[in-house]
């Protein structure tokens, strides 16, 4: 057998953040950013889906244990983001605008290194219910 | 009687802490909820109301009209705010979600229709987290 298949694991965050360009006044944040751009942050239920894609193991039967996948990611993304505040409590977006965008790129890069180089890798990330976004595109 | 619900929703930041604790003790009762640089939800918020159907409308009262309730006193004070710092209601109180359901029941009550009257308010922290309050 030498089909690929994709798999998934799905994890949570809850995580206050703000929009904001340094480099504009706040009337100019406000204008662009709206309600996200509020002084004392506001925050989400973020959800994050890993989806690895490569052949299965011939001896397992697996394309990656999926128990280490999610300790994987709650070791590397879930324990950096959870119960934080992205722009004041995590180094990635000191001078990144924490949008769902970046975030999700974000997690990206920190897991591709760890996740074996023959499997595809993308992350789909879920502000809310309502807005997600996923890389690579 | 007719149960008639309404759901809105909200994303805020927020954080429990109790000011007359030190840090260890907050940290200790609150654990990570108690970060210092706030956390932050998608609240769903189910506004339950009940009575009988009007007989000339078949309604309990016009959801859309409990929506703009919903919206105007509500969502607005809450939505992308920081519960904690920004919201009257909250003053001073611990930013449970226990409170915050109390506190919006309270809100509400003298604004919802006549012929029409608060049930419950059932709000959700996360999707696996929610509580209601009656107002007993």
């Amino acid at each position: 057998m030498d089909k690929r298949i994709s798999v998934y694991r799905k994890e949570h965050f809850n995580a206050a953040h703000r929009l904001y360009n340094p480099a504009w006044d706040d009337a100019r944040n406000l204008e662009v950013f709206g309600k996200c751009s509020y002084p004392n942050y506001h925050g989400h239920n973020y959800e994050i889906v890993v989806k690895l894609t490569g052949v299965p193991d011939p001896e397992t039967g697996f394309v990656m244990d999926l128990k280490v996948l999610g300790d994987l990611v709650k070791k590397e993304v879930i324990a950096k983001f959870d119960h934080k505040n992205l722009n004041l409590d995590t180094p990635y977006f000191k001078n990144l605008n924490p949008t769902a965008e970046n975030i999700c790129l974000v997690i990206y890069e920190i897991l591709r290194p760890l996740i074996h180089p023959d499997l595809d890798l993308q992350v789909r990330l879920y502000e809310t219910e309502r807005n997600f976004v996923e890389y690579p595109a | 009687m007719v149960y008639l619900t309404r759901l809105e929703h909200f994303n805020a930041a927020h954080k429990l802490y109790n000011p007359e604790w030190s840090r260890e003790q907050n940290e200790a009762v609150f654990g990570v909820c108690a970060n210092e640089n706030w956390h932050g939800h998608n609240f769903d918020l189910y506004v339950t109301v009940k009575g009988e159907p009007d007989k000339d409308t078949g309604f309990i009262c016009d959801v859309k009209v409990l929506s703009r309730i919903i919206r105007e006193h509500i969502i607005e004070k809450l939505d992308h705010k920081n519960l904690n710092l920004d919201v009257d209601f909250m003053k001073g109180k611990m930013c449970s979600t226990e409170n915050l359901a109390i506190g919006i029941w309270n809100e509400l009550k003298p604004h919802i229709p006549a012929g029409a009257e608060l049930h419950c308010i059932k709000l959700y922290e996360t999707p696996r987290i929610y509580v209601e309050y009656f107002g007993e």
